[in-house]
């Protein structure tokens, strides 16, 4: 089993409803967050191209982050999520230094924290929190090791993009272009 | 023309200010770890080639420092942690790809072989102290143990000269191996810290040495290490210009950028080309008070920590 997350940036409108049913799912503290929304303008007037998305952790297959924790902390758990283990954690910053799409950051207890997924409700089979609520349906959540799965689908016959490939982390959270 | 104007959802007070997370006391740790490293690398160096008479000061004055530098060291890079009451957790475990794994348990070695170290020369170092506080008379197993430790110095030297060459050049691994802050992620800052390391730590003898022959000596050596700094530095610039996009932005902020002076300023010309001038003017027969170049050295490594562990932050792929 694979999970990946695929977000149409065609039919996002950066409503940011994924930021906020994630914070509230996962009581993420006032003033942090484990999703965001970014919105790009390229191009030159009037020829302009607007672009805008929801960002979060990649589960990397390479995950950098997993490989410069000294405790073991951060790990890969079942179906390649990139994970941390609070009391594991002892908030030495390594990952979060070694994360080019800056993902991670101090939660206020001390340990890092990030996005999981929200693997404990997909132990409950169901969704990720932000692509339950979203409005426009631009969100997509499966498993990629399963071919007729939607993600697989989609990523078979749609034009899509990862954030920084260079970075060379094979990130999992795809974008369609 | 192409206008790319980025306008980032990620206005999140308390994480994007602050992804700047390693602050001054990784700076100051790995300069107190370099130096640390650099002495006690020297002091068990010279005690194997059997010159603990003819070079007290590497050997056993300049001891004093690393159980001192390494503890301060220990103390910030504890300060920074933000969950402290775990951070027992780094000894239960061994990560082989994580470098401060490596740098946690080379220091769980290195320090208490420092304080042995410095132990182990107690009464030949500081007669006036022993005479005072009585210590070894008092407390026969002290005696003892300065004694079994005396008779196998040899051994700790031994074992000390690779792990101070690990613990060196994890200073610069530390921040090399990650490959989200492009002016880090330079396969040379191994080297160079270790470099830096070393040569602060023969300036710091110089600073403890009394004689002239001493002096001398590290004077030539600490000039040798500045010249390979240099070269390494040359490297480390050339390989930025080799380098893909993210690197030759993060380039620079060394080279025409907000780190400029700091880094040529300050690290370059005061802290490496000035000393080693004053060294080689010392060489030929002048007469220089080596304090000023052993104190430019030092300053110049200290700066040099600063300046890569900022400017460092600063440099990613996105945003």
């Amino acid at each position: 089993m694979r999970y990946a997350m695929i977000i149409d940036t065609l039919k996002c409108v950066g409503c940011s409803d994924c930021v906020v049913a994630c914070q509230t799912e996962n009581d993420v503290p006032i003033g942090y967050c484990r999703d965001w929304i970014t919105e790009t303008v390229n191009g030159s007037y009037p020829n302009l191209e607007l672009e805008l998305k929801s960002e979060r952790c990649n589960h990397c297959d390479n995950a950098p982050c997993v490989r410069c924790c000294p405790t073991g902390a951060s790990h890969v758990g079942v179906g390649g999520i990139v994970l941390v283990t609070a009391n594991e954690c002892i908030g030495c910053g390594a990952c979060i230094e070694s994360c080019p799409y800056d993902a991670r950051f101090q939660h206020p207890d001390g340990y890092v924290d990030k996005c999981t997924f929200c693997h404990h409700r997909l132990e409950k089979g169901q969704l990720p929190a932000c692509v339950s609520v979203c409005p426009t349906k631009c969100m997509y959540f499966g498993d990629l090791d399963d071919p007729n799965s939607e993600v697989s689908q989609l990523l078979k016959n749609r034009k899509h993009k990862t954030l920084a490939p260079e970075a060379g982390t094979k990130p999992h959270v795809f974008y369609l272009i | 023309m192409q206008e790319e104007l980025f306008t980032s959802g990620r206005d999140i007070p308390n994480i994007d200010p602050s992804l700047q997370i390693w602050h001054w006391p990784i700076s100051l740790y790995l300069f107190l770890g370099g130096i640390a490293a650099g002495i006690l690398f020297f002091a068990a160096l010279f005690y194997v080639l059997g010159k603990e008479k003819e070079y007290p000061a590497a050997v056993k004055f300049a001891s004093i420092i690393p159980p001192i530098a390494l503890s301060v060291g220990l103390l910030a890079l504890v300060y920074d942690l933000t969950h402290k009451l775990y951070t027992w957790r780094l000894y239960t475990t061994f990560r082989i790809e994580s470098p401060m794994s490596w740098g946690a348990w080379v220091l769980l070695i290195v320090t208490p072989l420092s304080f042995l170290w410095l132990f182990s020369y107690y009464a030949e170092n500081y007669p006036k102290t022993e005479e005072k506080l009585q210590l070894l008379k008092k407390f026969k197993f002290l005696a003892t143990f300065e004694q079994f430790l005396k008779t196998n110095r040899l051994y700790i030297a031994y074992a000390l000269i690779p792990l101070t060459l690990v613990l060196g050049v994890y200073t610069g691994i530390l921040l090399s191996a990650f490959n989200a802050r492009p002016l880090w992620n330079n396969a040379i800052l191994g080297p160079l810290f270790l470099t830096s390391g070393l040569s602060t730590g023969a300036a710091a003898i110089i600073l403890m040495a009394k004689t002239k022959k001493e002096k001398h000596l590290f004077g030539k050596i600490d000039l040798g290490l500045i010249i390979i700094e240099l070269a390494l530095i040359v490297h480390m610039i050339m390989g930025y210009y080799a380098g893909s996009q993210v690197q030759l932005e993060a380039m620079q902020l060394l080279v025409g950028g907000d780190f400029t002076l700091m880094f040529f300023g300050f690290v370059v010309i005061l802290g490496l080309i000035i000393p080693a001038t004053l060294e080689l003017i010392e060489l030929i027969g002048y007469k220089v008070p080596v304090i000023v170049p052993a104190m430019l050295v030092i300053l110049g490594g200290l700066i040099f920590r600063f300046v890569m562990v900022e400017a460092g932050q600063l440099t990613r792929f996105l945003y």
